[in-house]
């Protein structure tokens, strides 16, 4: 074929190329790109899944909602998922169990809640290895689990998607909800790190 | 299908490349490219299972040396010539060269003929199926036994729905796996959960 010794043309380039086809079809190319950004940089926020999370420390009848039915539960903070994640699972961590997100086939995230997911998600290593070294990895990572914290690694092999609650640091206990949301990272939410 | 991106557990990788705040993006074109593969979901010009599995048939060369955003790019570019929305050579007229796509679509298939409703705490074994198409059981846990934690809503038959195949909805099972059952002696200690679609399950 002769396609083995061909290199591509710069990915600059091919994009631009689908653009401009697109846009001649009459598709709102200009518009979408616009309306895109502004859901990845001020919608799709992880400050989003930092409510939830606040809520849950300060809301016990919420917290059970929230663990029973996570798409209706977050709906009450008026925060939406799009129409194919059908099922948002919250994974509650406690002093002695430990949850992490993975998506090891392609990038699935919950990302109208927790945000659009960052680059070593998306990376070889992480999809890899996280669900064979999950210790290893994550203690790589930053994140030295004492030995008796159990590990739970959750693989977004369909469309429910996953969010982790992360414990909340004792020192907090009668914090305000929004200074409790300040603390939630996205990395908590995915489960690479501990409050 | 046993391509590369089915990446879990496999060897040979290195540290993760992990930053406190990472960023989503890293240069405009990828914001861009993922943009317009939304608005082409959104047009219905393709589904998301054709989009994974497009991304799936990437020549594996390619799959492997790409990034995120690049596999993002090529999926979605295949799909719009597939649908007749564009053409090849009009793409690479634009991009002045080689714009690379996917290698071609085979067949899908339907749902498991006979299906079986699992309760929560039941023992399910992963059937032992090789399947060319898109698939969405991870290949490490083919044949390997868990217990069945809850039940998630129906959703369409990715094997299907990527194919333009007609096929029921089903739900997927949390299905709960020890690291020490799929990799014996070879993983760290830990529960490993998947969402396993029905048709994927039979009982133990």
């Amino acid at each position: 074929m002769s396609e083995r010794h061909q290199s591509p043309a710069p990915v600059k380039a091919r994009v631009a190329a689908i653009e401009q086809a697109l846009e001649e079809r009459g598709f709102p190319v200009a518009e979408s790109i616009k309306e895109f950004t502004t859901l990845a940089e001020e919608k799709w926020i992880p400050e989003n899944g930092a409510r939830v999370v606040a809520r849950a420390w300060t809301d016990q009848a919420f917290k059970q909602r929230l663990l029973e039915n996570g798409r209706a539960a977050v709906a009450e903070l008026d925060l939406a998922m799009p129409v194919h994640h059908r099922h948002l699972v919250v994974l509650e961590n406690t002093p002695t169990l430990h949850n992490v997100i993975v998506c090891t086939q392609c990038s699935c995230t919950a990302f109208s809640i927790i945000g659009l997911p960052p680059d070593w998600y998306k990376d070889f290593e992480y999809r890899a290895r996280v669900v064979r070294q999950s210790r290893t990895v994550l203690r790589e990572m930053g994140l030295d689990l004492a030995p008796h914290i159990d590990i739970k690694v959750w693989d977004t092999t369909a469309d429910t998607r996953y969010m982790v609650l992360p414990v909340q640091p004792p020192h907090t206990v009668g914090w305000s909800e929004q200074e409790l949301a300040k603390l939630v990272s996205k990395e908590s939410m995915i489960g690479v790190a501990r409050l | 299908m046993d391509s590369v991106h089915d990446l879990g557990g496999k060897q040979g990788f290195g540290l993760v490349r992990f930053t406190q705040g990472a960023p989503v993006f890293h240069d405009d074109w990828e914001l861009r490219a993922n943009a317009l593969y939304v608005l082409a979901v959104r047009r219905g010009i393709f589904n998301m299972d054709e989009y994974r599995h497009a991304i799936e048939r990437m020549e594996p060369r390619h799959y492997l040396a790409a990034g995120y955003y690049e596999r993002s790019l090529t999926g979605f570019a295949a799909l719009c010539v597939e649908k007749g929305v564009v053409t090849r050579e009009e793409l690479e007229a634009r991009a002045g060269g080689f714009f690379p796509l996917t290698l071609p679509l085979g067949p899908g298939r339907t749902n498991a003929p006979a299906r079986v409703r699992f309760q929560p705490g039941a023992r399910v074994r992963v059937k032992e199926e090789y399947v060319s198409g898109h698939v969405r059981m991870p290949a490490y846990i083919r044949g390997k036994t868990g217990v069945v934690v809850r039940e998630s809503p129906p959703y369409p038959f990715p094997d299907a729905h990527a194919h333009g195949v007609k096929a029921e909805n089903e739900p997927t099972y949390d299905v709960r796996f020890r690291a020490e059952d799929l990799w014996p002696n070879a993983a760290d200690p830990a529960d490993v959960h998947a969402a396993v679609f029905q048709s994927y399950l039979e009982s133990v």
